[in-house]
């Protein structure tokens, strides 16, 4: 540093001696935090590698194929083959992005585009506080408002609409329709709320070409805006799919904890989470069943860090974080 | 030149049509929010007195079935816990990775697993404080409170530390440059200047978090566990709003099904409350 061979005043410092004391401590500032961030990292390698051996008792025994990819999960007979719980966990989450996303990106963008500046952040606050309500909630809802009430227009629609595939037969209770309803009700403010961050990334340029070249306003948005930003709101659905995979007691209230694959979507089902906060209760003493609901928990792991991993990939790529 | 054509009526039919769609979407995605709020209102405010916030559920079937003291201070005791382990160490490596991990490879590493952690399911978290706390030997065996604590620390950390990098990457770094010219050391910067000047943005992430970790259950479950009575002994069982909530669902009796709503009314009411707070903290964020 130049400092030094600067005239100094008679004891004088200079800047490189300035409080060393003070200076001696950044590199255990920096080392201190080097280490936290580290901690968290190890936390996650830890948490992985235990879940694996805890899991191992089930694995072993039904091996990892087996356990995905076999039907049958009977907690009395002491067998867990968890096909039933990966189908009801995928389905309730597709039906929550079919409802969800339109919903969800209609929203976007019409609170991003189109609705008049006033409104515009009322709506968005809204919207977004619907992910202010606990998952209990939800569930709590779901049960005493939704599943009575939706009951009848369920049995007309499955009456009519029998020639549909997965549409037909009795309706259940709870079922894994009601349970995907409420888990797009769940993601819709996330899916919402990303797909807004994306849809104003659209530079203006590309919109006001649009409407210079004569376009109507949907014409716009459909030229324009969602190109630029479908990869993004793919991102974000996927996000939500991760969401609604994991999501547990909500479910678990209303999909009626069958572990049966459902043959429609009026019957009743089971999902990976829903499986766990039930029975771990029970399972405590037995553990090749814990080691099965573990198993499950890892399962339900990779799942969404697939689902992630993927949805990350693709938002990062429109929206620079 | 040719004179401007006016939009065709099948095209301006269509925009019509297309925005009509789009404005009716928008109110479907609000219903849910009225009918919960509707129905939060009309069961749950039955069910609130004076006696449902200052007793404890008695646990009685058919009879009283008691309120819900117990269930709101352990979920304050719980995440106040929570809160103590997750927005420190949070906060800190939201500054390392701002201050020290820019543009590092591992500050990239960290900053996805963290990425990773924030899409781990909460009951994922559950089983494994379960698993490493509850069952294993060497912290002593059974439920606690401070362990349904450090589950819902574990959900907090992620959105702590993304939301802490965020609002710290949005601090100029002219201030600090001009704090490191002005002599002071890496540490003194990072702590008094660019902390301070990042702190409604950081206080605003937190009590997102806190708003999320509150209505939690499924961490709760199997780590502080069910029970009836009022503790401040965190190393006991520990009742919780959303753990109670979800025991009195599963009840059929009509009083109990009460209490459920009122706990649930009473539990948004709290993260509201949390969520308006953090709004306003955001309001006074000097960079956005």
């Amino acid at each position: 540093m130049e400092a030094g061979s600067l005239r100094l005043p008679p004891g004088g410092r200079s800047l490189d001696e300035r409080s060393p004391a003070s200076r001696a401590a950044d590199p255990f500032f920096r080392w201190g935090l080097t280490v936290l961030a580290t901690l968290v990292l190890a936390l996650i390698a830890f948490f992985f590698i235990f879940l694996v051996s805890k899991a191992q008792p089930a694995l072993s025994k039904f091996g990892l194929l087996g356990f995905v990819f076999k039907d049958n999960w009977d907690v009395s007979r002491n067998i867990y083959e968890a096909w039933s719980l990966v189908v009801g966990t995928i389905v309730t989450s597709v039906i929550a992005l079919v409802l969800g996303v339109p919903v969800a990106v209609a929203a976007a963008l019409y609170v991003t585009e189109l609705c008049p500046a006033r409104a515009k952040g009322a709506l968005t606050i809204l919207i977004d506080l619907l992910a202010a309500v606990p998952s209990v909630v939800y569930g709590l809802w779901g049960v005493f408002v939704l599943i009575p009430h939706l009951k009848p227009a369920e049995q007309w629609f499955s009456d009519t609409f029998s020639f549909l595939p997965f549409v037909g037969g009795s309706v259940a209770g709870p079922n894994v329709f009601i349970a995907g309803l409420i888990l797009a009700i769940m993601i819709l403010p996330i899916v919402s709320a990303i797909s807004r961050e994306v849809i104003l990334t659209v530079p203006r340029d590309h919109k006001e070409a649009a409407l210079a070249l004569g376009a109507t306003r949907w014409e716009m948005l459909r030229i324009a805006v969602l190109p630029y930003s479908r990869s993004g709101i793919v991102g974000a659905s996927m996000l939500g799919l991760g969401r609604a995979i994991g999501e547990t007691i909500a479910v678990t209230l209303v999909v009626g904890n069958a572990p049966n694959v459902p043959h429609q979507i009026f019957d009743q089902g089971y999902t990976l989470a829903a499986v766990i906060a039930n029975e771990f209760g029970e399972a405590a003493n037995n553990p090749l069943h814990v080691g099965a609901l573990i198993a499950a928990g890892l399962v339900l792991f990779v799942l969404t860090l697939a689902v992630n991993a993927a949805a990350r990939a693709i938002v990062n790529r429109t929206v620079p974080a | 030149m040719t004179a401007l054509t006016a939009v065709s009526g099948r095209r301006r039919r269509t925009d019509r049509a297309a925005r009509g769609v789009l404005l009716a979407l928008t109110g479907v995605a609000l219903i849910p929010l009225v009918l919960v709020v509707y129905y939060l209102l009309k069961r749950g405010l039955g069910a609130i007195s004076w006696d449902f916030f200052t007793t404890d559920p008695t646990g009685s079937f058919l009879g009283d079935p008691g309120g819900i003291k117990s269930a709101i201070l352990g979920t304050i005791e719980i995440v106040a816990l929570a809160t103590l382990i997750a927005v420190p160490v949070g906060v800190l490596v939201a500054l390392y990775l701002v201050e020290f991990g820019r543009g590092k490879r591992f500050g990239n590493l960290v900053r996805y697993f963290v990425d990773v952690m924030t899409g781990v399911p909460s009951i994922v978290f559950g089983l494994f404080i379960y698993i490493v706390l509850v069952t294993s030997s060497f912290v002593g065996v059974g439920f606690a409170g401070w362990k349904g604590g450090v589950a819902l620390a574990l959900l907090m950390l992620p959105v702590v530390i993304r939301s802490g990098e965020v609002v710290l990457l949005l601090v100029p770094d002219g201030l600090r440059e001009a704090a490191l010219a002005l002599g002071a050391p890496r540490w003194k910067v990072a702590l008094r200047v660019v902390l301070p000047s990042a702190l409604p943005g950081l206080i605003t992430g937190s009590l997102l978090a806190i708003a999320r970790a509150a209505g939690e259950t499924a961490p709760l479950l199997f780590t502080s566990a069910y029970v009836l009575g009022t503790s401040f002994n965190l190393d006991g069982r520990m009742n919780s709003l959303p753990l109670q909530i979800f025991s009195d669902v599963g009840q059929a009796q009509d009083r109990l099904v009460q209490r459920a709503w009122g706990a649930a009314l009473t539990l948004v009411a709290l993260v509201l409350l949390l969520t308006l707070i953090a709004r306003l903290f955001q309001r006074r964020n000097r960079y956005t």
